[in-house]
């Protein structure tokens, strides 16, 4: 019979899962954590069970990682988010030695050696400065959907952000919008404001060799160019971004 | 497993605030002091007893809030509240408090704090190097000392400070030796005793008494190594905490460490190892060889401070230790600067994993503590 992992990842804002096989990664599923991380857990696993046809049996282990972790009573091992998202883009890509996660609630640079293993990181303090979280609040002060931020700002002049602090910052945002600033040229500002704080981040810990941008955020395409641009660096990105840390998990719990 | 021993070092907590207000009642002279740059000896040499005051808890910060900022350091901020709430037995029956200028954030405090209590300033020169802040900071000690026996009507003797530096230095040796024992690989007492065994020296009222405790667990500890016994396996990664000082209710990082599977084997902060690492002269004029014992004590507040490395340096490659854990109250900018210059000297002289942590006495980030602390202890499995 064939070895099946899975590698759940419940974040902050989405919790996703992830089904390995040894060879290749055979199915993906994502949901709002809403309120319940352990709900929504057995959920991604049913989904899992049901796009892969296969019975609960025939997992033969579970990965819980992401800050949810420790609220599933059914994984068989529990690893941090910063191990799987090295793992996960070094499957994704083996030439990725850095990899840049901007999620929900905290934002990390890892570094990964040719194993993809995890050499060194550096995380955001505990403010929600250069998260999913800060462009989320500043995306409801615009009455604009986060998702939308990237196109929205695309060709503007960027207003200057200068607050760190989540809450600051939304003043500042208020206060733009009352002087009768763009909306496009706030979008860009925030996205600028995001990628300072990862630059700063990146310089502490150093970017090395191939980079990866993983975690919700990554989906915004101007913050990318952004972040490419002030690095001066390529940096990759797939459709499976947000998919990285349950992939992860998934690859390390096949072992 | 834990030595039996330890359960008395917990009860020296309560018999420590007892005799302090026994002591007092006798009449005897009380000296409190927070800070390790504080030369016990010369007020044992004025026939009081050297105390350390309260300021590891979250409790008093509230209080203390009030009148200090909210953006400070934790350790300065509970350090005043629990001065102002009275919650502090060994403030409340101290007769003058031994401040210090070890940064700006405490010596603004001690003017708040002067108007509670009679309070004694040292100055602390900014850098330990030279004659020049050596003669400084003997000075210091000539008018700390002037200080005192003016304060008290006493005439401290050359005599007097040696049988002090003599009591200090045997207690520095048994502290040391306390901590030495964690070389053993496994390490045989679990950080958080260390750290709370550690942390405690300055509140015994009697030293006498507070030594032969750690005395009986170097014994207990020595015989659980003989039979190979050990609260760990060669499993446990092997950890040096650094950083800003540490305490009950401050102890949450090692804890953390602890918890998620490391052995927190080595402190090398000025609650832990640094300030029993050296010990003073007995062949040269007391005062010219106290200052000099604690000038050269690696503090962040120094500059350069590069001993503070090699101290890392030592005792990690003493304890053979598998990573470094660097921890910086927030709001300390002597410590979060010099975390930088750390990293770099570790990557370059050692190669072991290094995890700098900022945070507050609060339990409000142990979440992403965790995940930082599991994901450091997990590069060192793999």
């Amino acid at each position: 019979m064939k070895k099946i992992s899975v590698g759940i990842d419940i974040g902050s804002v989405a919790s996703k899962a992830a089904a390995y096989d040894g060879q290749e990664i055979i199915a993906l599923a994502m949901r709002p954590t809403g309120w319940s991380p352990r709900e929504v857990g057995q959920e991604l696993l049913d989904e899992i069970l049901e796009k892969t046809g296969l019975e609960r049996e025939q997992i033969h282990a579970i990965v819980g990682t992401g800050y949810g972790r420790v609220s599933l009573p059914f994984v068989d091992k529990r690893i941090t988010e910063i191990s799987c998202h090295g793992r996960g883009a070094f499957y994704l890509d083996k030439s990725i030695r850095t990899v840049i996660d901007i999620g929900g609630q905290d934002s990390k640079i890892i570094k990964i050696n040719e194993k993809g293993q995890v050499l060194d990181f550096l995380m955001n303090d505990k403010c929600a400065a250069g998260t999913g979280r800060f462009l989320q609040v500043m995306a409801n002060a615009l009455e604009v959907d986060v998702s939308e931020l990237s196109n929205l700002a695309r060709g503007s002049q960027a207003a200057k952000i200068s607050s760190m602090c989540t809450v600051f910052a939304e003043s500042e945002v208020v206060s733009l919008i009352g002087e009768g600033t763009d909306k496009s040229s706030i979008a860009h500002g925030l996205l600028n404001s995001v990628a300072e704080k990862i630059y700063a981040l990146a310089g502490r810990l150093g970017v090395e060799g191939q980079v990866y941008f993983s975690g919700g955020v990554s989906k915004s395409e101007l913050l990318r160019e952004i972040l490419e641009e002030k690095l001066k660096k390529e940096i990759l990105h797939s459709q499976d971004s947000q998919y990285v840390g349950a992939i992860g998990g998934a690859v390390l719990g096949y072992k | 497993m834990r030595p039996k021993t330890m359960s008395k070092v917990d009860e020296l907590r309560g018999a420590n605030a007892i005799a302090i207000k026994e002591a007092k009642e006798k009449g005897e002279k009380v000296v409190g002091m927070y800070c390790m740059f504080s030369p016990q000896e010369l007020a044992l040499a004025a026939g009081a007893r050297a105390v350390s005051l309260c300021g590891t808890s979250n409790n008093p910060i509230e209080e203390a809030e009030k009148v200090l900022p909210r953006n400070l350091c934790p350790l300065i901020k509970s350090s005043y509240g629990f001065a102002i709430t009275d919650t502090c037995p060994y403030f409340f029956f101290s007769d003058l408090i031994l401040a210090e200028t070890t940064c700006d954030g405490k010596k603004k405090m001690y003017e708040e704090m002067a108007k509670i209590k009679p309070l004694h300033l040292m100055e602390l020169p900014q850098s330990s190097q030279g004659e020049k802040n050596l003669n400084f900071w003997v000075n210091e000690m000539m008018e700390f000392k002037a200080f005192l026996e003016d304060f008290y009507k006493v005439e401290i003797t050359e005599e007097n400070l040696k049988d002090a530096i003599k009591l200090m230095n045997r207690e520095r040796d048994t502290y040391k030796k306390l901590h030495q024992m964690n070389m053993n690989k496994p390490a045989l007492l679990s950080g958080v005793d260390m750290l709370l065994a550690q942390w405690a020296r300055g509140f015994n009222v009697d030293k006498e008494k507070g030594l032969a405790i750690i005395e009986d667990l170097i014994k207990e500890l020595e015989e659980m190594k003989a039979k190979g016994i050990s609260p760990y396996s060669e499993d446990n990664p092997r950890i040096l905490v650094t950083g800003t000082p540490m305490g009950l209710g401050s102890e949450k990082l090692v804890r953390l460490l602890e918890d998620s599977g490391a052995s927190v084997v080595a402190l090398e902060n000025c609650t832990g190892y640094k300030p029993i690492d050296t010990n003073v002269a007995l062949d040269k004029d007391p005062l010219v060889a106290i200052a000099e014992k604690y000038i050269k004590l690696p503090c962040s507040c120094m500059t350069p401070n590069h001993d503070r490395f090699e101290l890392v340096k030592k005792l990690a490659q003493d304890y053979q230790v598998d990573g470094i854990v660097d921890l910086a109250w927030q709001a300390c900018h002597t410590y979060t600067i010099e975390s930088y210059g750390l990293r770099e000297y570790i990557k370059d002289e050692m190669e072991l994993p290094f995890l700098q942590i900022e945070t507050d006495y609060s339990d409000s980030d142990l979440g992403q503590l965790r995940t930082r602390v599991e994901a450091f202890l997990e590069t060192m499995v793999s």
